[in-house]
């Protein structure tokens, strides 16, 4: 076995236990910690980055066994990394949603609960601001009054 | 020492799912089982991964692409869904 191969055997290794560590860390977490806006940081930080450090093991082992390079793991990591954030704000969306819906059921777990804006303005998940709507959009915009539910 | 550390990783991802499908069955709300199931895609990508390492083939690849694709759109509908009542208006 060459000085190369155990170099890049060690590095495979370290990065494998790493992804792994980090992924049960993560899902720790989500099952530990105590309301939704805490236990959101682990799946969208840890658990994100735990995939990442397997896909970066796989992006060197097979290379370094002879086998050809590939982008799949690129794209996979490129995906990952860009749609964490956006199901995270959209799942923490539907959770304010669902405090505001129906507060008594979700009572308990609202501790996480962002301070809520002053006086008659909304969550961005929430009814409208008429008077904003209006100086943004001028008289002429229509902007479906028919959503509104 | 790959196949050892390999195998560690696939421990740990697999009692990752296992606290994942805790939380599924957990979870107050409908937002918390959202987030179980879109960790729990995550975590399946994750293994799918070392599963390909392990058989040294390439060929398991797409699926992880196609797992966090299909895995994010759902991700989308349910809290769509949630949000508006409907996922396509």
């Amino acid at each position: 076995m060459s000085g190369g191969m155990i170099i890049a055997d060690v590095v495979i290794s370290g990065l494998l236990l790493l992804g792994g560590a980090f992924a049960l860390i993560g899902s720790w977490g989500l099952a530990k910690l105590p309301s939704l806006m805490s236990r959101l940081h682990g799946p969208t930080k840890a658990t994100t980055l735990g995939v990442g450090s397997c896909l970066i093991a796989s992006m060197v082992y097979f290379p370094a066994y002879g086998h050809a390079w590939t982008a799949h793991e690129l794209l996979i990591t490129l995906f990952l990394f860009i749609t964490a954030p956006i199901s995270a704000n959209l799942i923490a969306k539907a959770y304010l949603h669902g405090c505001r819906t129906e507060p008594d059921e979700n009572a308990p777990a609202a501790e996480g609960m962002p301070v809520a804006p002053p006086h008659d303005a909304d969550w961005a998940t929430f009814g409208r601001d008429e008077e904003l709507e209006e100086m943004i959009l001028g008289e002429t915009g229509d902007a479906s009054p028919e959503r509104r539910s | 020492m790959i196949a050892y550390a390999l195998i560690g990783a696939m421990a740990c991802v697999s009692a990752a799912m296992l606290l994942n499908l805790f939380r599924l069955f957990r979870g107050p709300t409908a937002a918390d089982r959202i987030l179980a199931l879109d960790t729990m895609v995550i975590n399946a990508i994750a293994f799918i991964i070392l599963f390909g390492i392990h058989e040294t083939t390439t060929t398991y690849f797409e699926a992880a692409l196609l797992l966090a694709m299909v895995g994010f759109v759902g991700t989308a509908a349910y809290s769509k869904f949630l949000l508006r009542g409907d996922v396509v208006e």
